[in-house]
């Protein structure tokens, strides 16, 4: 039996894309945002601010297709889960992306004020979730479901930095108050990344479901 | 839903036309309260599986067949006669072939040969299953009209009235709703929803969607064997076999 082209499956890899490339920025998003709160860089975060508009644009762009796509062929088994995949998955990466607006918006809020000390556990948080991303899209395109859950278990890592990250902000602040306002800010980013790493982790299990039609719940 | 139990057994079924294996070590079992609905291309033997279980293959020269088909534990190639297994076992073709008789005469005639011949029994029985068919109260201050009179929608609805008459326990439908516009076509697939608490239905359909919407079970045929059964929603999104996976999603060359 030949497989054969069809202008729907066109349509499909065209889909495809389009979350790729939705989440490719994304993650820039996350990386700049990050990048600007390490150097204070309020233009930075102002320019991931700015760029949001475009990615909920996209979103809804994409959800369109896929609406359209699926009253106008009725698609079944891969099909049908690629499409439901495609919109679980732009609604997760566009979360991350308001996330990494929540980040440029502390940049802003700290106003370039110095740092109560060098970030190292929060970049590296931002590392191991932009590392999460990047591999969920790459898992996503190859359709790659071992993949997937390998980038699933990462999301432990990125849980024990937060946790070392709150501790460790909480003996900044109570050893001395007058960090408690950007302490406060830090934790939230730390918050932020840990809720991407989540999302994350969600795009993986659906990864793994329009791949194997298997349901797995990896945030249990 | 009505209880399920095993209605249909098909046990290593395979049929031959002449020298072409039409069906190839066919394992299938047909639950009751639910309907099953048969999907494929054309010529991949659901048609003819569906032929199998109320004997109709054996009226085509040349076809032969072995294996088993079980109905409720009896095998209808063995101890039970044609006759009966054709009262049990009802079924609707794709085009609607009503009698060239009257609307009543139309339902009336399976009881009648089964030896009903009261007629107030008989009114009785034609006004339930026209009632069943839910073409009652489009017919009944006309039951005397030829059936010819009746719209495609309305005399596929009779075609199921007089199956229904006979007092059928499984009714087979071999593309029920293909030669009727959408309208039409939603009505019998309301009615497949509504009989299927009654009877066992197994449904052959060439749309996927149909089969989507009426059915509980279904099962894949492709070149004459059973790639797949299961229930319809997990056959429907997740199919474990790839060549179902191909199929409905049209990646058939």
């Amino acid at each position: 039996m030949s497989m054969r082209p069809s202008p729907f499956h066109d349509q499909l890899e065209s889909l495809q894309q389009d979350v790729l490339k939705m989440g490719t920025i994304v993650e820039q998003a996350l990386d700049q945002a990050v990048r600007a709160l390490a150097t204070g860089d309020i233009e930075a975060a102002q320019r991931v601010i700015a760029g949001d508009d475009e990615l909920d644009r996209m979103e809804i762009a994409i959800e369109q297709t896929c609406l359209t796509l699926i009253a106008l062929h009725q698609p079944l088994a891969g099909d049908l889960r690629m499409l439901g995949t495609a919109l679980k998955l732009v609604t997760d990466i566009e979360r991350i992306g308001d996330h990494a607006v929540d980040i440029a918006k502390v940049v802003v809020r700290l106003d370039a004020e110095p740092l109560i000390k060098p970030l190292i556990d929060i970049p590296e948080m931002a590392a191991v979730v932009r590392r999460m991303i990047r591999e969920c899209l790459s898992a996503y395109v190859r359709r790659d479901p071992a993949l997937a859950r390998e980038v699933m278990g990462l999301d432990d890592q990125v849980d024990h930095l937060y946790s070392q990250v709150f501790r460790d902000l909480l003996a900044q602040m109570i050893e001395s108050p007058d960090k408690t306002r950007q302490g406060a800010y830090l934790l939230l980013v730390a918050q932020y990344l840990e809720r991407v790493g989540d999302h994350a982790t969600n795009f993986g299990e659906w990864i793994v479901y329009m791949v194997t039609g298997e349901r797995v719940d990896l945030n249990a | 839903m009505a209880d399920q139990t095993l209605r249909i057994e098909v046990r290593h079924l395979d049929l031959f036309y002449g020298q072409v294996q039409a069906l190839k070590g066919i394992n299938l079992q047909v639950m009751s309260g639910l309907v099953t609905a048969l999907v494929g291309p054309s010529g991949c033997g659901k048609s003819s599986f569906l032929r199998t279980i109320n004997r109709m293959n054996d009226v085509i020269p040349g076809a032969r067949m072995s294996g088993e088909v079980l109905v409720d534990g009896v095998d209808v190639y063995g101890a039970m006669d044609v006759a009966t297994l054709r009262k049990r076992v009802g079924m609707v073709f794709q085009k609607p072939n009503p009698f060239p008789r009257s609307i009543f005469e139309n339902v009336a005639y399976g009881p009648r040969i089964h030896g009903q011949r009261k007629p107030a029994e008989l009114a009785d029985i034609v006004e339930k299953s026209l009632r069943q068919a839910a073409l009652w109260d489009e017919v009944k201050d006309k039951l005397h009209r030829s059936a010819y009179t009746l719209s495609g929608g309305q005399q596929q609805r009779l075609c199921i009235a007089r199956a229904l008459a006979v007092g059928p326990e499984i009714l087979l439908m071999d593309e029920p709703a293909s030669a009727l516009d959408p309208i039409a076509t939603a009505r019998i697939e309301e009615l497949v929803h509504q009989l299927k608490t009654s009877y066992t239905i197994v449904i052959v359909t060439h749309n996927l969607q149909q089969a989507s919407r009426v059915s509980q079970h279904a099962a894949f045929f492709l070149s004459g064997e059973l790639v797949e059964a299961g229930t319809t929603s997990d056959l429907f999104t997740a199919p474990r076999d790839k060549r179902t996976e191909d199929y409905l999603t049209g990646r058939f060359g």
